[in-house]
């Protein structure tokens, strides 16, 4: 059953202009939308995207908007689906860009936003947090220790860590399975 | 010329942008904040605490808000464009065989290192903010409350902004009478 592209586009705007708090907090209701009630797609399908999505760089939100548009009604249908979950982000930040620096000189947003900055590192330090408590393996905490000690103590650049871990992930897989196969 | 850098910097950072919204800040903050100077380091942190109260993806706010300060809504437009290029790219490339991806030995290995380095790349952005930020120990005692919040108690991230601002309102402007080690 192949939507029709204003539906598609209509289902993923109001995904994108209703869900605080980025990418992760849009997959229980894009599964809502397309699995259960319109059955774009079965469980099977959703969780493949959902896979291929977070495997992939990029935007998490737009990454699936694609995949879905591309599967349902092609390149078309990505482009609709793709606009229609970043559109509400778009035009909301610029309207606040637009005023935003005519209340930060004012001393009582000022003072606001110097605990609202403290909420961010908390923030920010809890999204990290999340991540290394799934990886606590010694092998796991030896990387967060390298790639926290390279970024932020000798300052390289995170392009090339990302490279670098990528790729040392890769070899040293591969080379366990060599020695796997050679021990075996 | 500052367009053509503006559009290069943000598809680099989309190209490498593995594990979403947070892991991307480091990047962000290398590039916009460090090298390229287009946003001051404490704009950079309002802009994030921006993105976490509007809607939609936490990326797409971030490079729209970007854009529109460096060159306004065709900045915004490039910078989102930019960011989502290459991944759509991959994106459609895979779709024409999930199959293969799926099944694909050398995603998930190279997941094994990419993982633990996204934590570790998180925590060295969380480091390098918090030098403006946490600055004595009111902001620190907010720290460790909020993280505790957002970690043990699973609050959401909404509610923390709020009781950011409401400590930032209390401490830092005249409304109360000064507090000791302000």
């Amino acid at each position: 059953m192949d939507p029709a592209l204003y539906k598609l586009f209509f289902s993923f705007l109001k995904i994108g202009a209703f869900t605080f708090g980025g990418g992760y907090a849009m997959i229980p209701l894009f599964e809502r939308e397309f699995v259960h009630r319109y059955g774009y797609l079965d469980e099977e399908e959703f969780a493949d995207a959902l896979v291929i999505c977070q495997s992939l760089p990029g935007v998490i939100a737009i990454n699936f908007a694609v995949f879905i548009g591309i599967k349902l009604r092609g390149g078309v249908g990505a482009l609709v689906s793709g606009i229609g979950v970043a559109l509400p982000s778009f035009i909301i930040i610029m309207v606040i860009a637009a005023f935003f620096f005519q209340y930060i000189e004012n001393p009582y947003v000022e003072a606001a936003f110097t605990g609202v900055r403290v909420s961010v590192i908390a923030l920010i330090f809890t999204a990290g947090f999340r991540i290394f408590r799934r990886n606590r393996t010694l092998f796991g905490v030896f990387l967060v220790a390298l790639t926290f000690v390279l970024v932020a103590i000798a300052y390289v650049h995170p392009f090339f860590v990302i490279l670098a871990m990528g790729l040392f992930g890769y070899v040293s897989s591969k080379t366990s399975e060599v020695v796997d196969r050679a021990t075996r | 010329m500052q367009l053509v850098s503006l559009f290069f910097t943000f598809m680099l950072i989309g190209a490498v942008a593995f594990g979403g919204g947070y892991a991307m800040l480091p990047l962000f903050e290398r590039m916009i904040v460090d090298t390229h100077g287009w946003l001051s380091r404490s704009l950079f942190i309002d802009m994030i605490a921006l993105s976490q109260v509007t809607p939609g993806p936490i990326a797409i706010n971030s490079a729209t808000f970007i854009g529109f300060q460096i060159r306004g809504v065709l900045g915004a437009f490039l910078t989102t464009t930019a960011l989502v290029s290459v991944p759509v790219a991959l994106i459609s490339l895979v779709s024409f065989n999930v199959e293969r991806f799926k099944r694909s030995q050398a995603v998930q290995a190279i997941f094994t290192g990419l993982r633990p380095a996204l934590a570790g790349l998180i925590f060295a952005s969380a480091y390098s903010l918090s030098s403006d930020t946490i600055f004595d120990v009111w902001t620190f005692a907010a720290f460790v409350v909020f993280s505790l919040l957002l970690i043990r108690f699973r609050v959401h991230p909404i509610p923390i902004i709020i009781l950011g601002a409401v400590f930032g309102l209390l401490v830092y402007s005249d409304l109360l009478p000064a507090l000791p080690f302000v």
